[in-house]
């Protein structure tokens, strides 16, 4: 029962395929939280009225699939005649979609700054700027850390979809691996593990971040 | 830069075919949240109750779908039953990678709920002379239902957007697949996902709209 035709070369298969679920999760979370905290400041600042037309954009990105964003991003590209590989494909579409949803928690997270103590820092002489380095962003940090966290696993997960792309991530080299092997219970169950395994240590090291930042409540 | 001519007109005459299948789209997506939702009830009253093995089953539940993608999911509903000798049609498949996901979901958001419904509730009913599941049925339950009505719209969006992935198994006949296949005859790739994602755009809005109506009707009080 336990007899299994997998090698040690094909766990390394999965290893690098794991290796490029985690590449594409990087590029497009650094990316895309660059991004959300451009948007967040600038709907916050520009107040509901006038980044309507953002609001809009990025709502876009949030209300369509993203296998369907993916497949347009890829047709786009090539319409354009850029000629980006599908990892640089994936890694973009991936970086909107996540800048879609850190907005939002940007925004929520200068939105919980008390008006206060925000009026008392600029009212000490502070420029908009230290204002929002020294005061805002701290604040706001802790109370947006727990969705970014979130965040970060749910696109660590929907960056499978970039199999659609061609790339040869976790799921897509199970999935060759299953072709093959004709095992398809035990490959998934292994896929699923390694899944679990890289979300586990990022949970912990949110909930780590969350204790230490918050020793005194 | 643009020297790609757009043919929207061919995207537009199968605008019906399309239409059909983002009929069988919500489909798919109302079956699976009903389903979840019922499932999510099934686990949360697992939960509750004490019992070592079921909680955790149920934690075991939440913590896979919660953990693993979608995707994933729908892939061990269809190539991994196969192993059991089970061999789901790509429309089961999907459904049931989506009703599994949605009740992972929607229990954590039931728990989420439970916190804001005080203990003594349930004690009081017991007191009065129900029995557990009594006094969960008419009196948590209810109140669990209304806090987390707002999450459950969430997960419903997520539940019509997750539809697409059944592409990846096979199926033809929802918006995705319809696509799909319109695009394999045609290779008008842009045209037909574009328009595809503007329809998948105006479910969601109008999902979301039809549950904010519900809420302002049902939760007037």
């Amino acid at each position: 029962m336990f007899s299994t035709a997998l090698t040690w070369s094909d766990l390394a298969f999965l290893a690098h395929g794991a290796g490029m679920t985690l590449a594409v999760t990087a590029v497009s979370v650094a990316a895309g939280t660059v991004l959300g905290i451009v948007f967040g400041v600038i709907r916050f600042q520009f107040g509901p009225y006038w980044s309507a037309p953002l609001t809009f954009a990025l709502d876009i990105f949030r209300s369509v699939p993203l296998l369907i964003q993916l497949v347009l991003g890829n047709a786009l590209q090539s319409i354009a005649k850029l000629g980006w590989p599908p990892f640089t494909t994936s890694c973009v579409v991936l970086s909107l979609y996540t800048a879609a949803y850190c907005t939002e928690i940007v925004r929520g997270g200068i939105d919980s700054v008390p008006v206060n103590t925000r009026r008392a820092a600029r009212s000490l002489g502070m420029t908009w700027w230290q204002d929002m380095r020294y005061i805002v962003a701290p604040l706001a940090t802790r109370v947006s850390l727990p969705s970014w966290i979130g965040l970060t696993l749910g696109v660590m997960k929907d960056s499978a979809l970039v199999l659609w792309l061609g790339l040869i991530e976790l799921l897509r080299a199970s999935q060759i691996l299953v072709t093959r092997l004709q095992e398809p219970l035990f490959i998934l169950l292994l896929c699923g593990a390694i899944y679990f395994v890289i979300s586990l240590p990022i949970a912990r090291f949110g909930r780590y971040l969350e204790e230490r930042w918050s020793p005194n409540d | 830069m643009f020297s790609y001519t757009f043919h929207w007109n061919q995207a537009f005459r199968a605008l019906p075919q399309m239409l059909d299948g983002a009929l069988v789209t919500l489909e798919i997506a109302l079956l699976s949240m009903a389903i979840g939702l019922a499932l999510a009830i099934a686990l949360t009253v697992f939960r509750l109750s004490g019992n070592r093995v079921l909680s955790g089953v149920a934690t075991a539940w939440v913590e896979v779908a919660r953990n693993t993608p979608a995707l994933f999911q729908i892939y061990m509903a269809h190539f991994g039953l196969g192993n059991f000798g089970i061999h789901l049609s790509p429309f089961t498949a999907l459904l049931a990678g989506i009703a599994f996901n949605n009740a992972g979901y929607l229990a954590e958001n039931f728990r989420g709920a439970l916190k804001a419904i005080p203990e003594t509730q349930a004690r009081a009913g017991r007191s009065l002379g129900m029995s557990s599941l009594q006094a969960f049925r008419y009196i948590v339950l209810p109140q669990m239902l209304r806090v987390a009505f707002l999450p459950a719209t969430n997960q419903m969006v997520w539940a019509i957007l997750m539809t697409s992935l059944g592409v990846t198994v096979g199926m033809s006949s929802d918006l995705a697949g319809v696509t799909q296949e319109l695009n394999a005859r045609s290779f008008r790739t842009f045209e037909f996902f574009a328009l595809a994602a503007v329809i998948y755009y105006l479910i969601a809005k109008a999902v979301t709209l039809a549950a904010r109506l519900l809420a302002a009707r049902m939760f007037r009080y």
